[in-house]
């Protein structure tokens, strides 16, 4: 399996960030950054990671089941969290994801039909003193209302749209 | 040795080596702490929290598998507090875990149970609906229950550093956790069960066991493995004289626990629906059943017709008969037929090792000796795949001594991974390549040899010519293939040699023909095969020969014969075996099939039709007479009786042998393979692996190889 070059060189690099034979611990940065260029973990993948880092397909299995953040479906391009946690809640955090879900047309992990966006619910992401909180992709956005998520998410649908037409 | 830590524990003082876990020192002074995770020999988990027990002075209470004793520690695992955390502890074990005891396998043995009968945890506070996921099949032989697994990770470790496998994982996390096999939806592995014996509870379950009895309706017959050489101790679980299972959780044996695919659930030849029951004798040119008195009667009259004329006879042994039935068979050939030409097929040169050897003492290694030597090398031989027990031990002892492996193989194998040194030569280059290693190996305290069959003839004398050169106690271990493979070439089943490896000529006889002479002769008047399959390979050359086969099945060669016997399996008799390293263990009758004798038996009593005394055919008659009579079989009995292994000492001198190289070669079987019975074991024929790869490569069978030839 191979990935682009960019991502070859951090696997390089990250090889030798840990003490001699101790490989093992490169398998979820591994697995992360190749994520981010696949959109989700395949078998494939999963035995490069384990083939790279010396370690068994099962160990990773292990691992990924472990994380919540490493997808074994591949989404939609844009990851839509939004923060259902208590400090959220109480200003308006499950009302917003509601919202979202109507705006977007899906549920908790789910995926729009046109493979733009992938809602989630999910727990704390340390953002409490702007709640509600949400992020998307590896973004932040701070103290979002019902009318700035349209807004966002409008603006990426325009930008894809954009894209599309060049 | 450091100073003794002495601590109290229960108001007892007692004392232990420094840093001995709690859980250990415990059970030296004679108290239990119960433990699921814990798992003498493997890595420490510390997960199911059931050993929990109080120390003076930490406030909380603390888990005795991964804390070391230390001095003035004062400890208690039976006040109030403790019995009360066991049992919550139990409450939050049961939570899914389902109340299905009365059809459990594990039922009557289970770990989980005997803790909730002591802690009384049988009733839950818990209202809610427990979890349920339906059980899945991994292999043909091993299940998986979720709902049962109690997470205490010990398949996930014996099979990654008992087995050197990792073919186990846990999946998830939380209580959606579950143990996950290596291939998504099924395993892909050695197969031998061992996770399914070790697991506490019923959650893994054995394909070939479940649902078929209960543990206290068995009988529990410990013997010693058919299969391969490596002589391991398996305890048969028997009911109504037929074998359901195969385990050795009593640790019993040399292995301990340890056992093979073949070891656990290749004893299912011993009920093949093919097996013989009734002795068959060739009528017009057909084999057809026929009672035992007349099958006797034409063998015993050929027998002696051919020996008063003064016809050729040929006498082919077997590498899985007893002790007993190969010194009975050459006794048989050589004074009742009066014939030398018997040999078996030999796997391994033993005998030139044993000449070899001569001037040096304690030089062939034990299996014991594998867990303890500081080094070790292996040459032109998987073990793993070969010698599984053999592997299990150096892995072991890389584990727990941090021993140095070596090994130079034809292609890749598994000691590859934590071996300290490993190279690729190709077949009969192997002691050029040892030369590399000198250096290292000469700065080893002492060193193990274990040589494949590439190593023969003038090659064994090289090796020790080359372990004697490097300074350091060197010990071997010829390797061979099956289970009395050891034994055949100990007992004299060879042509110039009688037991003990004295020469032929001592007793003022001619040295016979060898297995390819015997096959290859066009002049043979009687040929009397006794367990074995010659002709799956080699037709035999005299097509007018009369032919007595003993075996199981109707194999290729019984095919052939003018008179088959049925003869009992390892598993349906006493008498003795040696192993690959030379220790002699005692078999024990488990089951039983109607209709076939041992083969001692046949023996006695085909020597009696033939109206020639042999002896009595007892097998503790001949063992007697063996230990009186063969060079290093004087055996400590208590030991052998007792279900020991008693190590042989052979003899210390020159052996007179002709050297025959080109008469040894191993059948390289795999872990999934073993000659002509392997083919009759449904449980090894339908895993994934079967037949499994040698070096990496896929390897033939016996069946494919004949397939071909007659294409």
């Amino acid at each position: 399996m191979t990935f682009s070059p960019a991502l070859e060189e951090r696997f390089a690099k990250l090889l030798t960030s840990y003490p001699a034979g101790r490989t093992r611990s490169a398998v979820v940065p591994m697995l992360l950054y190749a994520q981010d260029e696949l959109g989700w973990v395949s078998r494939e993948l999963i035995e490069e990671v384990a083939r790279r880092t010396g370690v068994t397909a099962v160990q990773v299995d292990e691992v990924i089941g472990y994380y919540s953040m490493l997808r074994r479906h591949p989404i939609g391009k844009h990851l839509v969290q939004v923060c259902t946690n208590i400090c959220c809640m109480v200003v308006g955090g499950q009302d917003l994801f509601e919202h979202a879900s109507k705006t977007l047309g899906v549920g908790h992990k789910g995926t729009t039909t046109d493979g733009l966006f992938t809602l989630e619910e999910v727990e704390c992401m340390g953002a409490c003193s702007w709640a509600p909180a949400i992020q998307v992709g590896y973004d932040f956005h701070h103290q979002v209302t019902p009318e700035r998520f349209d807004r966002l998410i409008e603006g990426l649908r325009n930008a894809e749209a954009e894209t599309r037409k060049v | 040795m450091a100073d003794l830590v002495t601590f109290t524990i229960d108001g007892r003082q007692v004392q232990a080596a420094p840093r001995t876990l709690l859980i250990t020192a415990a059970k030296q002074a004679g108290i239990e702490i119960p433990a699921f995770c814990y798992y003498d020999g493997f890595s420490l988990q510390a997960a199911c929290r059931m050993c929990l027990v109080e120390i003076e002075k930490t406030p909380k209470l603390q888990v005795a598998c991964t804390t070391p004793v230390t001095e003035g520690m004062v400890v208690r695992t039976d006040s109030p507090q403790v019995a009360a955390a066991r049992k919550g502890m139990l409450e939050l074990l049961l939570t899914n875990h389902p109340l299905d005891c009365p059809v459990c396998d594990k039922g009557g043995e289970c770990e989980l149970q005997d803790m909730v009968f002591r802690y009384g945890a049988g009733e839950s506070r818990f209202v809610e609906t427990k979890q349920h996921v339906d059980e899945r099949q991994w292999s043909p032989v091993v299940f998986y229950d979720k709902p049962r697994c109690i997470l205490c990770y010990r398949c996930v470790r014996v099979c990654d550093e008992g087995l050197g496998v990792g073919a186990l994982g846990v999946g998830d996390r939380g209580s959606a956790s579950e143990i996950i096999p290596n291939r998504g939806d099924h395993l892909e592995c050695d197969e031998c069960g061992a996770c399914i014996d070790i697991c506490p509870v019923g959650a893994l379950t054995s394909g070939t066991y479940r649902y078929q009895t209960r543990p206290w309706e068995m009988d529990h017959v410990g013997t010693i493995c058919t299969f391969c050489s490596n002589g391991c101790k398996t305890t048969l679980g028997v009911r109504n004289g037929e074998i359901t299972r195969a385990n050795n959780r009593d640790k019993s044996g040399v292995n301990g626990e340890f056992l093979c695919v073949k070891g656990r659930y290749g004893f299912d030849f011993n009920h093949h629906p093919e097996r013989l029951t009734a002795p068959l004798v060739r009528v017009n040119g057909k084999l057809a059943p026929a009672s035992w008195a007349q099958a006797l009667a034409t063998v015993g009259k050929k027998f002696a017709e051919v020996k008063q004329r003064g016809g050729k006879f040929g006498v082919i042994g077997s590498n899985h008969t007893t002790n007993e039935e190969n010194y009975y068979l050459q006794n048989f050939a050589r004074q009742a037929l009066g014939t030398s030409n018997i040999d078996h097929r030999r796997t391994g040169d033993v005998a030139t090792l044993i000449d070899a050897l001569h001037g040096h003492a304690g030089a062939l290694a034990t299996t014991a000796d594998l867990y303890t030597t500081p080094a070790a090398l292996i040459i032109g031989s998987d073990l793993s795949q070969q010698h599984p027990f053999l592997a299990w031990q150096l892995r072991a002892n890389f584990r727990h001594h941090q021993a140095k492996v070596f090994a130079i193989t034809s292609g890749p194998i598994r000691e590859d991974r934590y071996a300290a040194k490993t190279m690729r030569a190709a077949e009969g280059e192997e002691l050029t390549a040892v030369e590399s290693f000198r250096e290292h190996l000469a700065q080893q305290k002492s060193l193990v040899i274990l040589f494949g069959d590439s190593i023969k003839g003038d090659a064994v004398r090289k090796l020790v010519a080359f372990g004697d050169s490097l300074g350091i106690p060197v010990s071997y271990v010829p390797l061979v293939d099956y289970s009395n493979s050891r034994g055949a070439s100990d007992m004299g089943v060879l042509p110039d040699l009688l037991p003990g490896y004295h020469g032929v000529r001592e007793a003022g006889l001619e040295p016979g023909l060898a297995y390819d002479a015997i096959l290859s002769a066009t002049d043979l008047d009687a040929l009397y095969v006794v367990q074995e399959n010659p002709f799956a390979k080699t037709p035999l050359a005299s097509t007018g020969a009369f032919v007595v086969v003993q075996d199981l099945f109707l194999t290729e060669t019984a095919e052939r014969a003018d008179v088959v016997l049925p003869a009992a399996s390892a598993y349906e008799k006493a008498g003795t075996v040696t192993n690959v390293c030379g220790e002699v263990q005692k078999l024990k009758a488990g089951a039983k099939t109607m209709g076939a004798k041992t083969d001692l038996e046949i023996m006695g009593l085909i020597s009696k039709e033939m109206g020639v005394s042999i002896g009595i055919w007892k097998h503790d008659t001949v063992f007697a007479e063996v230990r009186k009579s063969v060079p290093g079989y004087n055996v400590a009995l208590p030991v052998v009786e007792t279900g020991g292994a008693a190590p042989t000492f052979p003899v210390n001198g020159r052996v007179p042998l002709e050297d025959r190289p080109d008469l040894i070669s191993s059948d390289r079987n795999t872990l999934f393979l073993s000659g002509t019975l392997g083919r009759y074991s449904k449980m090894l024929t339908s895993v994934l692996e079967y037949p499994g790869k040698l070096y990496g490569q896929p390897v033939e069978t016996e069946l494919e190889m004949k397939e071909a030839q007659n294409t």
